[in-house]
């Protein structure tokens, strides 16, 4: 398990400014009663940062978030901004913004006034209020609404002031629990750029709690998938996805083929009628142990007759298998294949296959990943 | 009927008839006509035989006094200066006490919310009043608060004063009668209201820079306030037909001569019917009044959902 800074580098600062230099997470963790929701956490973001905490439900993600925000209080650890201690604050004198999974806006307040909220509770003047909550609404493209109550608006324009409601105080840190689970697909994927777009235009740092890992690939500066209530990785997109640390991480990044087979030298493994050549991805494997090797179903393929290994270059044929489920995806068949022992793998071909066919399946080297151990898988 | 044109295929019972009937039967249950109604029925009844009768016979009553005219018993109420005065006796005594009630509950209420030790215990005893009937209760106000009563008694033990205060036969002893029977009610009222206020609501207010007085004055309070309205009718509504405490703990020929005294009085002690509806019709118009005051004050807050999903 690794935690705090694995090789993160810095992303490039783009934006226009950061009121936060750095957040600081240490030893973080919250118990209720024997169970440890969340174990000791160690997390540093920097200001400018966009920051995914990625897990199923139950992995301690929104517990993360709600120790952060001051709605739950830590059973240890600190938590320190620019150096100065705030877990002992409690939630109205940290000043960080959160939009909710519900987005709990003030039902009996138009939407001016629920974004105003923050403002007011400020003791701000009338003026600055207006100007300040007219300039949001514009960026979030809700001027037209400004009178309307919640309950007159649709999901995703709820969400928009949820969010405008939590940035238009310009909080040092913005804080995002599943923001975008109660929409549609398509609302989901416009509001995904709105959010990141908004992320950039006001130089928020934001820490975004999702269990979708699409979402967070493509929101996130760098992401820290939570398992148990533990750390499992942390790392910028590309680092996760090229380089999962474990099974479990590998599963979540899309490697949907997990096999458990054993170790026949240090970067091969066999079993189950299947023989594959990959590339240790966590740590030093030797002959005999077991192994579980992660395959993602773009990087398996149809092997073609007497080819050594279809489109892949260096590729090596991994086993034979049943076709059973041939899904059409336009350029792209998604196969469901069986092996002889019953294993299912997923593979993506452009030639065309049948349910029954039998195919030669396989895989680059280089795209198979050979952890230690079996199982992890979530 | 005949106006549909018969085609070759066209069934042969009129079509006309089936089309129109099913367009009724459509149109009733868009408004609500259906055969779900029927559950109404025994409450229906139950609701004509046991208040819409006698409240019309007792109005028919009331405009038939023995003399002064159709109008002669509220003539005759409103012209006795001591019966006029029940009216704000009455209301001196519903509108503290329901004000009491439901003021009181909030703070409880809002602090229940909480799990915390002993909350069982604490909620068993604020709300087991409301099993005992208002002439228990009288009693026992009578007894404990009573010149010669407990209260009494440790006030000298303690050395706090020299003569008993006096407690019952009087204003103090049915508001307090009226507070004791009528706070259980309110306060289960108002927690369920409470209840219902999704707890996001404060969380996010929490997170806004709120601190609790502001998540109370700005978030819940808004949102209980047609609760609290509610509340505040139906307690008024008990505590203005108040009347056995009235007689029992209180001073009935004086500062609690209340309205249903007043009717008691001249139904029952000098047997003029008449004049007994009468007065009780003019109790009903008052507390109606109040209602209406108070719902139509209520209409123009934010009744809507308290939270959750919008």
């Amino acid at each position: 398990m690794t935690t705090g800074s694995l090789p993160g580098t810095a992303p490039p600062v783009r934006r226009p400014r950061s009121q936060l230099r750095e957040l600081e997470l240490r030893g973080v963790s919250r118990a209720y009663g024997a169970h440890l929701a969340l174990k000791p956490f160690d997390l540093t973001v920097r200001g400018g940062e966009f920051v995914a905490l990625l897990g199923p439900s139950g992995c301690g993600k929104t517990t993360a978030l709600n120790c952060l925000a001051g709605l739950l209080p830590l059973t240890g650890g600190e938590i320190r901004l620019d150096g100065r201690r705030v877990d002992t604050l409690p939630p109205e004198k940290r000043g960080f913004g959160m939009v909710f999974q519900n987005y709990a806006l003030f039902p009996h307040l138009t939407v001016r006034a629920n974004v105003a909220f923050g403002l007011k509770m400020r003791r701000l003047g009338k003026a600055e209020i207006r100007d300040r909550v007219d300039a949001v609404l514009r960026l979030v493209r809700l001027t037209e609404h400004a009178a309307k109550h919640p309950g007159q608006l649709s999901g995703g324009q709820q969400q928009r002031v949820a969010i405008a409601r939590a940035i238009v105080v310009q909080p040092p840190l913005v804080l995002m629990d599943e923001p975008l689970s109660n929409l549609d697909a398509a609302l989901r994927l416009e509001m995904r750029s709105e959010i990141r777009r908004i992320h950039q235009e006001f130089g928020l740092t934001t820490i975004y709690v999702t269990h979708d890992q699409e979402e967070a690939l493509s929101l996130a500066d760098r992401l820290v998938v939570l398992r148990d209530g533990a750390v499992s990785q942390v790392g910028t997109p590309a680092e996760l996805y090229e380089h999962p640390v474990s099974p479990y991480v590998a599963a979540f990044m899309g490697y949907r083929n997990l096999l458990g087979l054993t170790a026949t030298s240090g970067d091969t493994a066999a079993g189950r009628g299947l023989s594959v050549a990959g590339t240790p991805g966590g740590g030093p494997v030797a002959a005999g142990q077991p192994v579980t090797v992660a395959i993602r179903p773009e990087d398996l393929h149809v092997a073609g007759d007497g080819e050594p290994g279809g489109a892949g270059v260096g590729g090596a044929v991994v086993g034979e298998a049943v076709a059973e489920v041939v899904e059409y995806h336009g350029r792209t068949l998604h196969v469901e294949a069986v092996t002889a022992e019953g294993d299912r793998l997923h593979l993506r071909t452009s030639r065309p296959v049948h349910p029954g066919d039998a195919l030669r399946v396989a895989a680059a080297p280089e795209r198979a990943l050979i952890f230690p151990g079996d199982g992890g898988a979530p | 009927m005949t106006a549909v044109a018969a085609g070759p295929q066209a069934p042969a019972p009129d079509p006309g008839t089936v089309r129109g009937r099913v367009a009724l039967t459509h149109r009733l249950a868009e408004r609500g006509v259906d055969r779900v109604l029927l559950l109404a029925v025994p409450g229906v009844l139950a609701l004509v035989a046991l208040f819409c009768y006698p409240f019309l016979y007792g109005l028919q009553l009331s405009f038939q006094p023995a003399h002064g005219g159709v109008l002669g018993a509220y003539r005759a109420f409103f012209a006795d200066p001591f019966a006029r005065k029940s009216i704000w006796q009455t209301f001196a005594l519903a509108i503290p006490a329901s004000l009491i009630n439901v003021g009181a509950s909030v703070p409880i209420s809002y602090r229940m919310r909480r799990e915390f030790r002993g909350k069982r215990l604490l909620l068993a005893v604020l709300v087991v009043p409301i099993t005992l009937g208002t002439v228990l209760t009288a009693e026992g106000i009578g007894e404990f608060y009573g010149p010669a009563g407990w209260f009494n008694r440790t006030l000298h033990l303690l050395g706090l004063s020299s003569s008993p205060v006096k407690l019952t036969m009087n204003y103090t002893g049915v508001l307090l009668s009226l507070v004791i029977s009528g706070f259980p009610f309110a306060y289960l009222l108002i927690h369920s209201y409470l209840s219902g206020i999704h707890p996001s609501m404060e969380k996010a207010a929490a997170t806004l820079g709120a601190d609790w007085w502001q998540r109370f004055r700005y978030v819940t309070l808004p949102l209980l306030a047609p609760g609290l309205m509610t509340t505040f009718c139906l307690t008024f509504v008990m505590t203005f037909a108040v009347f056995p405490s009235a007689l029992m703990v209180g001073d009935p020929d004086g500062s609690t001569h209340v309205i249903s005294i007043e009717a008691y009085e001249a139904a029952l002690q000098r047997f003029d019917y008449a004049q007994g509806c009468a007065d009780a019709m003019i109790m009903t118009a008052l507390m109606l009044a109040v209602i209406v005051a108070v719902t139509a004050l209520r209409s123009r807050l934010y009744t809507g959902t308290t939270g959750g999903k919008g």
